[in-house]
């Protein structure tokens, strides 16, 4: 089953056609990579999923709904979580609270009024986000003033955060981007892991090819603001086309 | 936060004995009289609830004395309708402003940042524009609302008491004055009546803090964004806490009127709405004991300062040689009695620059100077 | 129709000062990113530049006229200003025009202020939150007009207008309309026009000098003109300062409409608050568009046909809330201002 349709999204900004006629449709417990050159139209497609942008024409269905004119938390709600390429933490609470907050919006919904209800109580969605830390590795840094966090625990914080909403489909912008091998390697396992085990659905953005080939069913190339291939991985490193539009280029 | 029950009880217990030993406590600094003790509870009140606002989202309002002055006449008309009982007052001072709080929080919440202070700021100026000439037939005006005695008072017993009271109990009686290291104590019914709730209030901003509902508040202070892309609609989260802020705003306003039986619109103005402010950043925002210290500090000052006059100043520095005498004479004379306004922007401003965490926060750290840790206190 | 011209044109006087105000608001929030609650205090300070002219200028020396007693009985003291014993007619032509004047006066005291200001407090809130740059700008705002009122005392002072611009000019007459149907104080239109100047001069300034061009860049990016290796620090000074002249001299030429006491900055500061949000957050155009035309509205909503009528609907005395209550349907229907581009101040 395809849970996610995008068909014939256009994205104009100026002079400059930033998404042209894009499809992409993302079956179930599946993950999906895009990957692209730099200004291929990466973010600006991943936009158009969260309610940042609107296109200019096209469709984004989500699980049989449009996601086009949703506010950004109508849009978590409906169960797509996204994981931020540059941290977007809650810096002046825990590494706990932190986890805490979308596990508890992924209970009570976008608004719970409850202000004498006693944080201590939430036991159930406290041990949720710390075995959500565990499997992501954070689970001695939980009492951590967020601020307080190295760069790359920042970013397993970002991912924990997604993925203790257990969301229907996770979006994932370049999850390694700036991480050393080692830690590139060990997010790799978790994803695998919880992808595995959870059976979350993911589309991720990625420049290391390491990771996408590791990770990805199918993969989307995206050149020039178009959908140039879709495929399995083991058919997009063959492919012509994409070595001229992006393999060619790097390596 | 796994030792929170114990921390916050005695924190709680703390503050329930420090406001019962209030009349005592204050008596060495001649601060003991009914007046005062009264407005520390009262403004105390008022700052809680602003920092339930300001302090966990850092939404900063420039309008909240607007809720304290409708509370005031809420109150007031329920005297002049009802009786002097204080309890119609109070619960129509709370309800008022909490209408008043819907409809101008829902305006100015459709946007944030400095948009925010100053539409609050702009609703403030409207709100005193309307209560001192707009709708002078509810709000008298410049003379201010008052009890007169052709009032309907349609409760009001034959022997019930002419001034407000809770079921015949005296709001205004001193029931104890006790010697206290030789100065007098007063122990007043208003001030308990009010400490009352001010323990409650306490107690609630405590509560609200330590809630999943407080997290949310205090995630809003520092990434309103992403909170919003978490699936959490932040909005209704801060129309609740700008409500339940201007409730606890009606709550005081209505307190003084049980105290004083008058409401004016002078207690709605910008500057009562930034004394406020200066209260809670003052006394350290986000923390729970700051903004009622700096209620009280503040309201100290003011009725130390103000009574302050030349006289006074000459037999402090009757010990200079005379030259000297009037020299420090002329350099104070401009920051006491009616130049306390002068000290409190000063104060202001020296808060802002070189203290931003307030008295609790200056005490925190050097709490840790001295202990040499690096334990994050919450007091 | 007479009637509604004539509040068009009585309206143009304080939006005048409201566009002045919002103008320098609008410069100081655009270049810098604060926002300056002490605006207003520098209007006020700016009007008692003129009150001060106008009182040194009259310092008198007193001599006894031997020959006349007063009323107790007493021989007459004889006040004569310095001025005109030491310049004759010259002399008191000096004191009549003290407003004008003081305009010279003025400039370099604002400037000297907003120097000062810039350099010793706001600079060091660049990087402070919001929260804590509108705080610390409104204790100084305090600071300043309490300043004021420990030597003015609280009462208005009166500061007329030079004797040629006093009464009323008939401009009916010139329109066709019936001789007194539309009179209008001479000096209103001086302040007009005057505040006109001053816009004109702004826009020009922005419009055509490489300071200008660098101001407007960094209105539209901060952080790219900062990465150009302009020096904005200088910049923004001098920016400040001009915004702090246009206030200053906008309140010098306002005390003969009405006389300043020490609380007008923050009156009208939170009336410019309101323009500039009407305007659109970061649109000088905006600002000054917006503060004409409150201005007016103000004026016209004062008549008592419209007064009457909106006391059938039961709200008396619109002229005192007209303001806020265009601004909140301003806000509801287009929430970025009248003339504000989008993005702007939505953080």
């Amino acid at each position: 089953m395809q849970i996610l349709e995008v068909k014939g999204v256009n994205k104009r900004f100026g002079g400059l056609q930033a998404l042209n006629d894009v499809n992409l449709s993302v079956s179930e417990g599946s993950v999906h990579a895009i990957i692209g050159p730099n200004g291929a139209g990466k973010s600006t497609l991943l936009n158009c999923f969260i309610g940042r942008l609107n296109p200019d024409s096209g469709s984004v269905t989500f699980d049989g709904k449009s996601l086009l004119g949703m506010k950004p938390h109508e849009i978590n709600q409906v169960g797509v979580s996204r994981v931020f390429q540059t941290p977007e933490i809650f810096v002046d609470l825990t590494v706990l609270e932190n986890v805490m907050i979308p596990a508890l919006a992924h209970r009570d919904g976008a608004f719970k009024l409850n202000p004498f209800k006693r944080m201590r109580q939430e036991t159930a969605i406290r041990a949720k986000a710390i075995d959500v830390l565990e499997d992501i590795g954070l689970e001695d840094k939980i009492d951590m003033t967020a601020s307080s966090m190295s760069r790359g625990d920042k970013r397993r914080l970002e991912m924990a955060m997604g993925l203790v909403q257990d969301p229907k489909l996770l979006l994932l912008d370049e999850p390694t981007a700036g991480m050393s091998r080692a830690d590139t390697n060990n997010t790799i396992d978790v994803l695998k892991h919880i992808g595995d085990s959870r059976g979350i659905t993911m589309v991720i953005i990625e420049h290391d090819m390491h990771v996408v080939f590791s990770l990805a069913d199918k993969i989307s190339v995206l050149a020039q603001g178009t959908v140039i291939v879709e495929d399995v991985p083991g058919n997009i490193k063959g492919n012509p086309k994409v070595q001229e539009a992006y393999l060619g280029t790097t390596n | 936060m796994n030792n929170s029950k114990y921390s916050d009880s005695a924190l709680l217990l703390f503050f329930i004995i420090m406001v019962v030993a209030g009349p005592f406590l204050l008596a060495p600094f001649g601060g003991s009289y009914p007046d005062l003790l009264q407005k520390f509870a009262i403004f105390g009140i008022f700052a809680i609830g602003f920092n339930i606002l300001f302090g966990l989202t850092g939404y900063l309002s420039f309008g909240h004395a607007v809720f304290l002055g409708v509370g005031s006449y809420g109150a007031v008309w329920m005297f002049k309708l009802l009786s002097y009982n204080v309890l119609p007052a109070l619960v129509v001072a709370v309800v008022v402003a909490g209408f008043f709080s819907v409809v101008i929080g829902y305006i100015s919440l459709r946007r944030s940042g400095i948009y925010f202070s100053i539409l609050t700021l702009a609703f403030a100026q409207m709100m005193f524009n309307v209560a001192y000439s707009v709708a002078t037939p509810i709000t008298n005006g410049e003379t201010g609302l008052q009890i007169y005695n052709d009032d309907p008072q349609w409760l009001q017993g034959a022997d019930s008491p002419l001034t407000t009271n809770l079921f015949g109990l005296k709001m205004n009686e001193v029931f104890w004055r006790p010697e206290f290291l030789g100065f007098e104590a007063q122990f007043n019914v208003g001030y308990y009546f009010c400490a009352f709730f001010l323990i409650i209030a306490f107690y609630l901003a405590l509560r609200i803090t330590r809630s999943p509902f407080g997290m949310m508040l205090r995630a809003i202070k520092t990434n309103q964004n992403r909170l919003n892309f978490t699936g959490v609609s932040t909005r209704p989260y801060m129309l609740a806490a700008f409500v339940i802020s201007g409730m606890y705003a009606g709550l005081a306003g209505g307190l003084w009127a049980c105290m004083d039986p008058l409401a004016g619109a002078e207690r709605m103005q910008w500057t009562a709405s930034g004394e406020v402010v200066l209260m809670t950043i003052l006394g350290g925002a986000g923390t729970m004991l700051g903004p009622v210290l700096g209620a009280g500090f503040i309201k100290y000052f003011e009725a130390i300062f103000s009574k302050i006059n030349d006289q006074v100043l000459h037999s402090w520095f009757a010990f200079m040689p005379d030259g000297m005498e009037n020299v420090m004479v002329a350099i104070v004379h401009p920051f006491v009695g009616k130049g306390w306004h002068l000290t409190l922007g000063l104060l202001f401003m020296m808060i802002v620059i070189f203290l931003p965490g307030g008295l609790i926060g200056g005490l925190t750290s050097l709490g840790r100077v001295l202990t040499g840790r690096g334990r994050k206190s919450k007091g | 129709m007479d009637a509604i011209l004539l509040q068009i044109l009585n309206g143009l006087d304080k939006g005048s000062a409201y566009a002045l105000i919002a103008l320098g608001l609008t410069l100081i929030f655009g270049t810098l990113g604060v926002v300056n609650f002490a605006h207003g205090a520098l209007f006020m300070i700016g009007a008692f530049c003129a009150v001060t002219l106008n009182k040194v200028f009259a310092l008198s020396s007193i001599t006894i006229d031997p020959t006349k007693t007063d009323f107790l009985g007493k021989p007459l003291q004889v006040k004569t200003p310095y001025l005109e014993k030491w310049f004759g007619d010259a002399g008191l032509a000096i004191m009549d025009w003290s407003v004008p004047l003081a305009i010279i006066v003025s400039i370099p005291i604002m400037m000297l202020i907003g120097y000062v200001m810039e350099r010793g407090l706001i600079r060091h809130f660049y990087k402070r939150p919001h929260a804590d740059q509108i705080l610390v700008t409104f204790g100084l705002a305090i600071v300043l007009q309490e300043i004021i009122k420990a030597f003015y005392g609280a009462n208005p002072i009166q500061t007329p207008a030079p004797s040629t611009f006093v009464g009323t000019l008939d401009i009916g007459v010139y329109l066709g309309f019936a001789q007194d149907a539309i009179t209008y104080p001479y000096w209103r239109l001086v302040y007009f026009a005057f505040a006109c100047l001053v816009i004109f001069a702004v826009f020009a300034f922005l419009r055509f000098t490489t300071f200008g061009m660098v101001v407007r860049a960094g209105m539209a990016d901060r952080e790219t003109v900062g990465l150009l290796g302009i020096n904005i620090n200088k910049k923004f000074t001098i920016m400040f300062a001009l915004a702090a002249c246009v206030a200053g001299v906008a309140g010098v030429m306002y005390t003969p409409i009405n006389s300043p006491n020490y609380h007008m900055g923050m009156d009208f500061l939170v009336l410019s608050f309101v323009v500039v949000v009407v305007g659109g957050m970061g649109s000088l155009p905006g600002a000054v568009l917006a503060g004409f035309l409150l201005g007016i509205l103000e004026s016209i909503a004062s008549m008592n046909v419209v007064k009457q009528f909106f006391e059938t609907i039961f709200i008396p005395s619109i002229d005192q809330i007209v303001i806020y209550l265009v601004a909140v349907i301003v806000l509801l229907v287009r929430p970025r201002g009248l003339l504000g581009h989008k993005g702007m101040m939505e953080d």
